[in-house]
């Protein structure tokens, strides 16, 4: 018999599991509800149909990928009872708190129009369901805002106090709790990622269509939309990504450590390392190719600033190096490789030529997926960088988790492995499907039956792939 | 008066863990049918009259749980850790059945295996959250704040009685919304569904409560003991004259007072568990107070609460409201 790995770290790679495949589908929720509500409110105020049309495309697969998010979703408000007890008994006073207010204010919000956005146009008329879409929308972000809020907490706890069974308590402001100090920086950043990643998933669904035909009036809408958020967000992300990197260096100094790749102390400046091996046994990067200086220029804006190392952290404290150092460099990678597509576009645009060169949307095409590689990348430099804390500083992951036999969390884990490789992949599959699909005139347009026909229309003809029937 | 913050919590999370039972019973219940409608507009029907509201039904779970996490974060500590299994296999099953509603439309080819997962699904998590209700009843062992366990000590001839019957009386929620939702051939076997249902959720009340007494002594206390008797003797009572009604409801043809009068039962098992587990939140173990959060926390969630839970009864009524009357076959899925 082989030995199974303790409970502990299957537990934590349960979670990471469990909760990298969430994120994946509110990034693309959040930023497409808005993408929506944007195409319907263009639609009435213009009239124009292709905003209809895109609004009808992209609401089949925002339905598919909404109904993946709730479901992963409500694993993740469950884990942390079932697979982190003492984590939760502690800090529950405050986080469960925050918590509740994100279901109250954000979740019944985004449920209860969610019906009404995807089934009721006929039902309550163009402004009530215009209505309905907003408040899908501004769910969606009432939503992040809260759980960045507990996450935030996690990083940097502040307005907390201990009570005589050990648990984390409000102090008596619960502002200070909720805007602690990473959050809003948090908040900007990846508010952004998901507007970003919505906006490389539409332009790469554009692109594609245009280099099958480029005279799709929809396709090219959809593309040039996508391309102003591109040149307009990309470069501002790029500007909140470092606001929030100052941020964390002022208080997870030793995360900044590890995403720089500084095993050592540099006390006359620390030299920016590009790219290399780090080697936490040997506390050195191999092969490192840097440049001398530079990181202090980024992070103190003085090349002559001195910068502690990671020899100034007890072994048993630092993060795992490795994971830190290249999550961070593919996101920082992505980001500019974004802020170039924006940038380029900007130049198509000017000559005339957006919808003309197919480089350009074989370009957008391959970075359909980027917003989606550099949030988990971004999600796991800072969630890894946090280690070997729960709460920062506070408690340890160690002495989290639920007192729970392996071979129970080994199960558990193969069973969600097993499920959501499943079940999401054959989503993402017909999340495809759709996307191959060109964005036609009057599309998939709502066949125009009463609601109350029963027995007049035959249901074959609702079934996708049947010519719509008006 | 002193209002003891802590009690009306448990109320709160009690009318949530309700207000879940009821919405999610029915689509669940809904669900554990699905297969045996005829495949094409009967099942089409069916599940359009859920597509627009299961996802705000489930939400009431998420309340459940993240209401107890904030308010009792011990109970919600110690109950999910000591409950493992039915839990996971619990979520696991919701995400088969979730995904199921867009599924079966995008994949005519496979909605066969979209159904049973639809179907499968939801049988699994009422039986799961059955199972959950009885090793609650029948208490978890609890040592220095945290579970003494092991991962199998749930599995009982008890809690699989609670499973059991926790997916009937479901079934019959999904039945008899069906009989309110659907005309023709559905209904009518929607009807018929719902008399041997019916029968079988009676017995199975009559078994869970017979039962549960004999699991501790303050359970039998409370339920077997002259004077307390007379106290609770009302709960049985009006289950039977409920139980009267429904059958004389389903008899004349009434198409609503089924499902009304079935919520009606389910209303009075619940008050009977309150009574059963009142005050504590881990049977035997931790109390309400014991488990309770500091009050700052909870005089913080209650302004929330107070201000927008009405907002949510309100819009949700409104979404209720927006697809009220039968419903057809026909859904966005164009």
């Amino acid at each position: 018999m082989f030995d199974l790995p303790e409970a502990l770290l299957l537990a934590r790679i349960q979670f990471a599991f469990t909760v990298s495949f969430h994120f994946l589908f509110p990034a693309i929720t959040i930023g497409l509800a808005s993408y929506l509500a944007v195409l319907e409110g263009l639609w009435l105020k213009t009239g124009r149909e292709d905003y209809m049309d895109l609004f009808r495309y992209w609401i089949k697969i925002f339905a598919l990928v909404f109904g993946m998010g709730v479901v992963s979703g409500i694993v993740m408000s469950y884990q942390f009872g079932t697979n982190w007890a003492v984590f939760s008994d502690k800090a529950g006073p405050i986080i469960g708190p925050l918590m509740a207010y994100e279901v109250l204010t954000a979740f019944f919000l985004e449920a209860g129009f969610l019906g009404v956005m995807l089934f009721g146009m006929q039902r309550v008329g163009k402004g009530l369901h215009f209505t309905a879409t907003l408040m899908v929308a501004l769910g969606t972000f009432v939503s992040a805002f809260w759980i960045l809020s507990v996450n935030s907490w996690m990083h940097t706890p502040a307005g907390y106090a201990m009570n005589a069974a050990g648990q984390f308590i409000s102090a008596g402001s619960w502002l200070a709790i909720i805007f602690n100090p990473s959050f809003p920086y948090r908040l900007a950043h990846t508010l952004l990622a998901a507007y970003l990643t919505t906006a490389f998933i539409v332009g790469g669904v554009g692109a594609w269509h245009l280099l099958q035909d480029r005279s799709n009036p929809r396709a090219r809408l959809m593309f040039s939309m996508a391309m102003w958020m591109a040149a307009i967000v990309a470069p501002l992300q790029i500007v909140a990504g470092d606001l929030h990197g100052l941020n964390t260096l002022e208080h997870q100094p030793v995360k900044v450590m590890a995403m720089e790749g500084h095993y050592q102390s540099h006390p006359e400046g620390a030299p920016l390392i590009l790219f290399g091996i780090p080697n936490s046994a040997g506390n050195r990067v191999d092969y490192a190719i840097q440049i001398p200086k530079a990181s202090s220029l980024i992070l103190k804006h003085d090349m002559n600033a001195p910068l502690a190392g990671l020899d100034t952290v007890p072994v048993a404290d630092r993060p795992p190096v490795g994971i830190v150092f290249w999550a961070f460099r593919i996101m920082v990678g992505l980001g500019f490789l974004m802020a170039a597509l924006g940038i380029v576009s900007l130049l198509a645009r000017a000559r005339g030529k957006l919808y003309d060169w197919p480089w350009l949307h074989r370009f957008a095409l391959m970075m359909g997926p980027a917003g989606l590689v550099a949030v988990l990348a971004g999600w796991i430099t800072t969630e890894v960088g946090r280690q070997p804390w729960t709460i920062h500083g506070l408690m340890r992951t160690a002495e989290s988790a639920s007192p729970l036999a392996a071979p129970a969390v080994a199960a558990s884990l193969l069973a969600f492995v097993v499920v959501y490789f499943a079940v999401f992949g054959a989503g993402v599959l017909y999340i495809l499907k759709l996307m191959a699909k060109p964005p036609a005139l009057n599309e998939g347009a709502p066949p125009k039956i009463p609601g109350r026909a029963a027995g007049t229309t035959p249901a074959v003809a609702l079934r996708p792939g049947a010519p719509a029937t008006d | 008066m002193n209002f003891d913050l802590t009690v009306i919590w448990a109320l709160i999370i009690v009318v949530a863990v309700f207000i879940y039972v009821v919405l999610d019973g029915f689509d669940l219940g809904l669900g554990i049918l699905f297969r045996r409608f005829p495949v094409g507009r009967d099942r089409d029907t069916a599940m359009n009259s859920i597509a627009p509201v299961w996802d705000g039904n489930e939400t009431w779970l998420v309340l459940g749980g993240g209401g107890l996490l904030a308010a009792f974060p011990l109970a919600y500590a110690l109950i999910f850790s000591a409950l493992y299994a039915p839990i996971t296999a619990m979520l696991l099953a919701l995400v088969f059945r979730g995904v199921a509603f867009e599924f079966r439309w995008r994949d005519p080819a496979h909605r066969g295996f979209w159904d049973l997962a639809f179907s499968g699904g939801s049988l699994v998590a009422a039986l799961s959250q059955g199972v959950v209700l009885g090793a609650l009843l029948q208490g978890i062992a609890v040592q220095d704040r945290a579970y003494a366990g092991g991962w199998w000590d749930w599995l009982t001839p008890f809690t699989l009685i609670t499973g059991v019957s926790v997916a009937i009386a479901y079934a019959l929620l999904g039945a008899t919304w069906l009989v309110m939702k659907a005309e023709g051939r559905l209904q009518q076997q929607a009807r018929a569904m719902a008399w041997w249902l019916g029968g079988a959720t009676l017995a199975a009340i009559v078994v869970v409560s017979v039962a549960t007494p004999f699991l501790s002594a303050d359970y039998f206390e409370k339920w077997m003991r002259w004077p307390g008797m007379l106290a609770v003797a009302p709960v049985p009572v009006l289950v039977a004259l409920a139980s009267i009604a429904f059958v004389r409801s389903l008899k004349a043809g009434h198409e609503v007072a089924p499902f009304l009068l079935t919520l009606g039962i389910f209303l009075l098992c619940f008050v009977g568990l309150g009574i059963s587990v009142f005050p504590y939140v881990v049977p035997g173990a931790v109390t309400i107070w014991a488990a309770a959060t500091e009050r700052s926390s909870q005089v913080f969630m209650l302004w929330g609460t107070a201000l927008v839970l009405p907002m949510i009864l309100g819009y949700t009524a409104w979404s209720y409201w927006v697809f009220r009357g039968k419903v057809s076959a026909e859904g966005y899925h164009a």
